[in-house]
């Protein structure tokens, strides 16, 4: 464990270099990490009957489509039922030196599109960063593309709520990182498994990657 | 024809029975006595009754992710950890009501213990917001002992999961200020998550609880 944690802590040495209050610069590569949160043995929660792994599995392959058929690099933490733990994907997201990453969740418990940044405090970037404090560097970029998530999921008119929450997933990646979990629509309890709900998250989505990337993800 | 030794059996076991019952009753005799001798006949003492005192609840709402401050007059006891385990059993009770903004199963019951105690060296050590600022002297850590019934019963979501600890965080942080930092345990040990998604090994900071939730822009 120390040494998977020192070995992503170098790679955020690297990550780091590009600092939230470093000049824009256009980016040769736009690279966006999707979290399929929970897998294999952890199934998350229960959505009337479908497990939440299996939920956020298949809203991370149509979101993956969808970007890559817009020509952006995405990167997956899993792309089966499989078991990865916070640490893993974390060290994904690092390795990736993604422009944004993004957490997804599912629940019955509310409505709309949760957004979530960490509730860690706005720190300076330093050449080696611990786990779960990572994402304290980056947490200017974080908010600005949970305002432009929350912007897009607007427009498209899905409720929206925002908030801060401690996630080890979340607080350890070195990158412009948001969790969103989805929740029935208020129209209906069963929209989560509605085809069409679901296309219109992940449109939006889709969408607001696309203004991150067109302002050069560095808001 | 009766066997005569059989006759004569019959009548021993039927005086043998007759004598038993006869010292069974004498036994049970001699018990009511011993019970009536030791009754205390003397009026128990009326239970006391703590005043009413106000107490403020930061509630949630799982449809606009906020937390809402309600006012209720409770009797509430003197010592700081019953009262702080009081004032949450009443916010879960609430949140285990029928038609709750935030529904969570369990109730006042889903609070073993409440600990309150010194905040080591006067500083935060939270990953929360605001973990760099200094705690004001006097400052304590709650160290809420929670359930595994109501841990694993407990709604799964981040929403419904950071809602639940941060309205434990702000409730405690508004009714009892010098309560600046917060853990959780569930049934005495640590746990890593409340029902899989909110970190429960952290220390939570109880003054940023009540504005860590914000609506989104339609």
């Amino acid at each position: 464990m120390a040494l998977g944690a020192a070995l992503g802590a170098a790679a955020l040495g690297t990550a780091i270099a590009q600092a939230p209050a470093a000049p824009a610069a256009p980016q040769a590569r736009f690279v966006v990490v999707l979290d399929a949160a929970h897998g294999g043995d952890d199934a998350g929660a229960n959505l009337n009957g479908q497990p939440e792994k299996a939920y956020t599995l298949a809203l991370s392959v149509r979101l993956r489509s969808l970007l890559e058929a817009r020509g952006i690099s995405v990167v997956t933490t899993r792309e089966s039922d499989a078991t990865v733990d916070a640490e893993q994907r974390a060290q994904v997201a690092d390795h990736a030196r993604a422009q944004a990453c993004l957490i997804l969740h599912a629940t019955e418990s509310g409505f709309g599109v949760h957004l979530f940044t960490t509730s860690l405090a706005a720190a300076q970037p330093a050449v080696f960063e611990p786990w779960k404090t990572a994402q304290a560097a980056w947490e200017t970029r974080s908010v600005a593309l949970e305002g432009v998530l929350n912007s897009a999921l607007g427009h498209a008119g899905l409720h929206v709520t925002m908030g801060r929450t401690e996630l080890t997933t979340l607080d350890s990646m070195t990158c412009p990182a948001v969790a969103v979990e989805i929740a029935p629509s208020p129209a209906g309890a069963n929209s989560l498994s509605d085809d069409s709900y679901q296309s219109q998250v992940a449109d939006a989505l889709a969408g607001a990657l696309l203004e991150w990337r067109a302002e050069g993800g560095q808001l | 024809m009766i066997p005569r030794y059989q006759t004569i059996l019959f009548f021993v076991l039927l005086a043998a029975s007759i004598a038993m019952g006869a010292v069974l009753w004498q036994l049970r005799e001699r018990a009511h006595q011993r019970l009536l001798a030791g009754e205390v006949t003397t009026p128990t003492a009326a239970p006391q009754v703590a005043p009413e005192v106000q107490a403020t609840l930061m509630v949630a709402s799982d449809a606009d992710d906020s937390l809402t401050p309600q006012a209720l007059a409770l009797p509430l006891p003197s010592s700081a950890n019953e009262r702080a385990r009081a004032i949450l059993g009443k916010l879960l009770d609430l949140y285990a009501a029928p038609g709750a903004a935030h529904p969570v199963p369990g109730g006042a019951s889903s609070i073993t213990q409440v600990f309150l105690m010194p905040v080591a060296g006067g500083a935060g050590t939270s990953a929360g917001a605001g973990a760099s600022e200094q705690t004001a002297g006097g400052a304590e850590m709650a160290v809420v002992n929670l359930t595994s019934a109501f841990a694993n019963s407990h709604p799964s979501g981040i929403e419904t999961e950071t809602l639940t600890l941060l309205s434990i965080c702000a409730t405690l942080h508004a009714n009892l200020p010098q309560v600046s930092e917060v853990r959780f345990l569930v049934d005495g040990q640590q746990r890593a998550t409340l029902a899989g998604h909110a970190d429960l090994t952290r220390t939570y900071l109880a003054t940023d609880a009540g504005a860590a939730q914000s609506g989104g822009q339609p």
